[in-house]
């Protein structure tokens, strides 16, 4: 059977992109930053996932106004990136995992999740940057894909209950499904930030750190918090968490904070990292559960 | 605005029908041939896409909050802000009022 073997959550900056391709990982500026990843690697070595599932937030690439799905996922065996408008390099495509995308879909919709399934998606830096930063290098990386993708755009957005609930739906079907293979979910996005408006360069360093330590231990705590109450504290562009909230819903079992970092600023965002171990829960948990 | 967090629009139906045009022109900058014909032709081609006045006038002021106003979403506005090579510190700062380092300077001290 499939297993989740744990959960990253990264920030997703366009920015990280430009300092990835120009080699400045070490510069002052982004040391910090880059610092984070590499307790991420040695987990990711031991840990050899087949395949990673991604909830992360179009950002206008593959989705625009005129159809915006709240919960979209890819149905594909290959994603392409695509030119987002400002002059980030473009990644080649990424090897889906067609079979897995329609066991999860068609669990999702018998438990009344009805996602907009896509056999053609561009996916965004928003989806690419995360795995750049997991497995950096040539581009090339030794995992097939499942984009699963939240709107973050248009309100209403879906509540971080319902984001939590549709990471457990996913949960739930990863773990049914019969191939034995090693599953990594990622959260994409956030912390607190806002490009936008009067309050643009808004931060909430107290808020992020409140999210991290609750997405470790308790999830749900994040879930009395309504869309637009998260968009006060943690910024516009902070409902990015929605992406982390989902990926944590996705772990069962008994969960260990791997590593984390925190750094403020990367570009106008509070940066964050958290891996995230999931063991099989204990015996007696699985009995009476 | 209605939500009332201060300096914060919150893009929802009214502001996603009233910036519809402005939008769809911006996110049609995903190609860098339309980026090429928006440069050499930018009042044809803010017709070809109906902005109206409000919106028309904005960009052509440059004016990030104007177009905010205008129903304008930072996600695609970042994709005209693009095609001027301004960065999200560049409209952070024209945004708040601020200069581009006491922008950055603002974030960095977000941090302590």
């Amino acid at each position: 059977m499939a297993h989740i073997i744990g959960a990253i959550g990264t920030t997703h900056v366009p920015a990280i992109g430009g300092a990835i391709a120009k080699g400045v990982q070490h510069d002052p500026y982004w040391k910090p930053f880059f610092d984070g990843f590499p307790s991420a690697h040695c987990w990711l070595d031991q840990a050899r996932p087949d395949v990673v599932v991604v909830f992360y937030n179009d950002h206008g690439l593959n989705f625009f106004l005129d159809k915006m799905p709240t919960f979209a996922i890819g149905a594909a065996n290959e994603y392409k990136n695509a030119d987002e408008g400002w002059g980030i390099p473009v990644s080649r495509p990424f090897p889906g995992d067609a079979a897995l995308s329609w066991h999860i879909i068609e669990s999702l919709v018998a438990e009344e999740f009805d996602v907009t399934t896509c056999q053609e998606m561009l996916v965004d830096h928003a989806f690419t940057i995360p795995l750049a930063l997991l497995w950096p290098g040539d581009d090339n990386r030794p995992v097939r894909t499942v984009p699963i993708e939240i709107n973050t755009v248009q309100h209403p957005l879906p509540t971080p209950a319902r984001c939590l609930k549709l990471g457990q739906a996913v949960g739930r079907a990863i773990e049914r499904y019969a191939a034995d293979i090693s599953v990594l979910v990622v959260g994409s996005g956030g912390l607190s930030h806002q490009l936008d408006g009067k309050r643009a360069g808004f931060i909430n360093k107290e808020f992020d750190l409140m999210c991290l330590d609750k997405l470790v231990s308790d999830p749900a705590a994040l879930t009395r918090y309504s869309t637009v109450r998260i968009v006060e504290e943690g910024g516009s562009q902070g409902v990015e968490i929605l992406n982390w909230i989902a990926m944590r819903g996705a772990l069962a079992g008994q969960v260990t904070k791997v590593h984390s970092n925190y750094h403020i600023p990367i570009s106008n965002t509070a940066s964050a990292l958290l891996v995230l171990q999931n063991d099989p829960p204990p015996i007696e948990m699985r009995m009476a559960g | 605005m209605k939500q009332g967090i201060p300096g914060t629009t919150i893009f929802d139906g009214v502001q996603a029908q009233r910036g519809f045009a402005l939008n769809r022109m911006c996110f049609s900058f995903n190609g860098a041939e339309n980026r090429a014909a928006f440069l050499a032709d930018e009042e044809a081609y803010c017709d070809r896409y109906g902005l109206t006045d409000e919106q028309r006038t904005a960009v052509k002021a440059r004016n990030v909050l104007a177009m905010i106003e205008a129903g304008g979403n930072v996600y695609y506005l970042a994709k005209l802000a693009g095609i001027f090579g301004l960065n999200v510190q560049d409209i952070g700062a024209q945004q708040t009022g601020m200069s581009v380092d006491a922008f950055k300077a603002k974030l960095r001290d977000a941090g302590r």
